[in-house]
């Protein structure tokens, strides 16, 4: 750095851009070890891999699953398909972050077409099992 | 919206998705439920629109403004004998959504995080790729499902020799590819994917006969779910694989309930073959005689009774009978009869079908009873009211060890005083089963359209009034 001093001004300019160019590539670096200590420092503090603690995730919510579907009385089986019909398009978010950039692409479109089925999904399964459930009445 | 404020909101959704399935344990708190579920969807898509890589607006709005329309018009719109075909169009298009959010993964991962175009983490393609041969083999199989549901196809099983070997083969193929995408990064591979889990959509479906579709229903609901974790693991989502997940089980479930209600273990329902060939009834039932009754004869007896069961089945649903059932029903009552229903598990065309039908007709819960809860009240109860209904009463299941029923559970129909069977023919069921019912002592059959019949019992019931 004490050779700055004695150099031209005119290659100056140059050598700053090279040089923000270069400490802008050490961040991204260091971000990414940041990101990967942050990683090991999850293993290590027995989280594991992301994949792990999705997974996780996953077989918890198996669980829950088989003990909320259990108690779901057997005369309610129908609009219980519907209704798990309606939330399985929760796929929705996936497609709304693929139709999501300003700018149109194959993706873009991929999304969109998803957007769309996934909305006929929402609104026809929540719609469906409202009007079955309504029809479940006592006696009058 | 910061990611921990997002991962919070997604959070709320999930646990607003689990108590809207709670809330189904009864019919009082099912309604509100159903509202906590939408609840749950309104804050994932919100959430999801507040993201920092969401910014058209645009095209978001005119797509969920399309699906949206058509969605509501077909729930409106739909009559409730029709409600396994619509769910198994709706499963489809959860199928067919999960392929194209992975597409999209596919051409733009930098959407996702999960690496760049070419260069995808190879954890995350195998991810994806589980994703969308379920999404793909949902798509196609319940297109299948809806055509024979819908009778576009012919409800036969489709058998061909080596059906199974194919099947496993492209199975294997399946893998190989998947195996080849995560090397090559290669679209070639990814499509290649996609049109062959299509393929064996149709060719899981074909051989399962139309009898078997409740059992098919459940399970291409579970294959829809375990579709939406699978994808929510490409995108590292706990929303879409907590609810993949409970919807997954859910269909599992509902399918074990089916095979147990056929007593077929799920393995032989999937292998397929079964209730396409008609058998006739066995040469030494030729000369049985049955005892054979009009409109007339059933109201007197009904009348007289002091309790009658009723016991549906699907071909009440297709005589679009159940509002002249419930009249029947009330004219009975108004005479001081007792009069319940008792259902069996696979009575309908999907789990818990003949509930909403009979719902639908007006008919309060309480009178509506499952197989478990009715089945010893047969010995007690002075006639049984068998409508469109058929193998389900079909005493052969506790007795003929060579029928091809043997084992099902059935309604003890034969323990109650009087028998009255409406049926249009003495024809078997879906089975191809005689059902050895029709001959007995205690059995009264009323041939005719399920419909007509309870028309004139209430015809009947009201002229006989004083």
């Amino acid at each position: 750095m004490s050779g700055i001093e004695v150099m031209d001004p005119k290659p100056f300019s140059g050598m700053a851009a090279d040089l923000a160019t270069h400490a802008q590539q050490l961040a991204t670096e260091a971000a990414g070890l940041a990101g990967e200590a942050t990683r090991l420092a999850a293993i290590q503090a027995g989280g594991g891999d992301p994949f792990v603690f999705l997974f996780t995730v996953f077989v918890l919510a198996v669980f829950v699953g088989y003990y909320v579907i259990w108690s779901v009385t057997p005369a309610l089986h129908s609009p219980l398909m519907s209704v798990t019909n309606a939330i399985s398009s929760v796929i929705v978010v996936g497609a709304l972050i693929a139709s999501g950039p300003a700018d149109w692409s194959l993706a873009k479109a991929f999304g969109f077409v998803a957007v769309v089925l996934a909305s006929v999904n929402i609104l026809g399964g929540f719609i469906v099992t409202q009007r079955m459930l309504s029809m479940f009445r006592r006696k009058r | 919206m910061s990611s921990n404020l997002a991962a919070f909101a997604f959070l709320i959704a999930s646990v607003c998705f689990i108590l809207a399935l709670r809330g189904l344990s009864s019919p009082t708190s099912a309604r509100q439920s159903n509202f906590i579920g939408i609840a749950g969807m309104v804050v994932a898509v919100v959430t999801t629109l507040a993201l920092p890589g969401v910014l058209s607006y645009g095209s978001i709005a005119v797509a969920v403004l399309i699906g949206g329309s058509i969605g509501t018009f077909i729930a409106l719109r739909i009559h409730m004998t029709a409600l396994p075909q619509l769910v198994a169009a709706f499963h489809s298009l959860v199928g067919l959504a999960a392929v194209f959010v992975a597409a999209a993964a596919f051409y733009a991962p930098e959407s996702y995080g999960i690496g760049t175009a070419g260069h995808i983490h190879a954890g995350s393609l195998v991810e994806m790729s589980i994703g969308t041969a379920i999404g793909a083999i949902t798509f196609t199989g319940s297109i299948i499902a809806f055509g024979k549901l819908q009778s576009l196809l012919s409800g036969k099983p489709l058998v061909f020799p080596g059906q199974h070997w194919v099947n496993l083969a492209l199975g294997l193929l399946l893998v190989a590819l998947v195996a080849w995408l995560c090397i090559g990064q290669s679209p070639v591979a990814f499509w290649l994917i996609v049109a062959l889990s299509l393929t064996l959509g149709v060719l899981i479906i074909v051989p399962i006969g139309g009898a078997d579709m409740p059992v098919v229903v459940s399970m291409l609901n579970s294959y829809s779910g375990w579709a939406a974790a699978g994808i929510g693991f490409t995108l590292a989502n706990p929303l879409l694989i907590v609810t993949g997940a409970l919807v997954g089980s859910s269909g599992a479930i509902l399918s074990y309930i089916m095979c147990k209600g056929m007593n077929r273990s799920f393995l032989n329902v999937i292998l397929g073959g079964f209730g396409g060939e008609v058998a006739g009834p066995q040469g030494d039932m030729g000369d049985r005689v049955v005892k054979q009754g009009g409109a007339a004869d059933a109201a007197f007896i009904m009348g007289e009774a002091s309790s009658v069961l009723i016991v549906p089945g699907y071909g009440m649903a297709v005589a679009q009978a159940q509002h002249a059932l419930r009249e029947m029903a009330s004219q009975l009552k108004n005479r001081n009869v007792t009069v319940r229903y008792a259902i069996h598990p696979v009575a309908g065309r999907m789990p818990g079908h003949m509930n909403v039908l009979l719902a639908e007709a007006g008919v309060p819960y309480e009178d509506v009873l499952e197989l478990d809860e009715i089945n010893r009240d047969f010995a007690s109860t002075d006639v049984t009211f068998v409508i469109g209904a058929n193998d389900i009463t079909n005493p052969a299941a506790k007795t003929d060890k060579s029928s091809p029923i043997y084992g099902m559970p059935v309604l003890n129909v034969e323990e109650s005083g009087t028998v009255l069977f409406v049926k249009r023919s003495l024809a078997s069921g879906y089975a191809g089963v005689d059902n050895p019912l029709f001959y007995r002592d205690n059995t009264m059959m009323l041939f005719a359209d399920a419909k007509k019949m309870c028309e004139d019992i209430i015809k009947a019931l009201e002229s006989g009034r004083h």
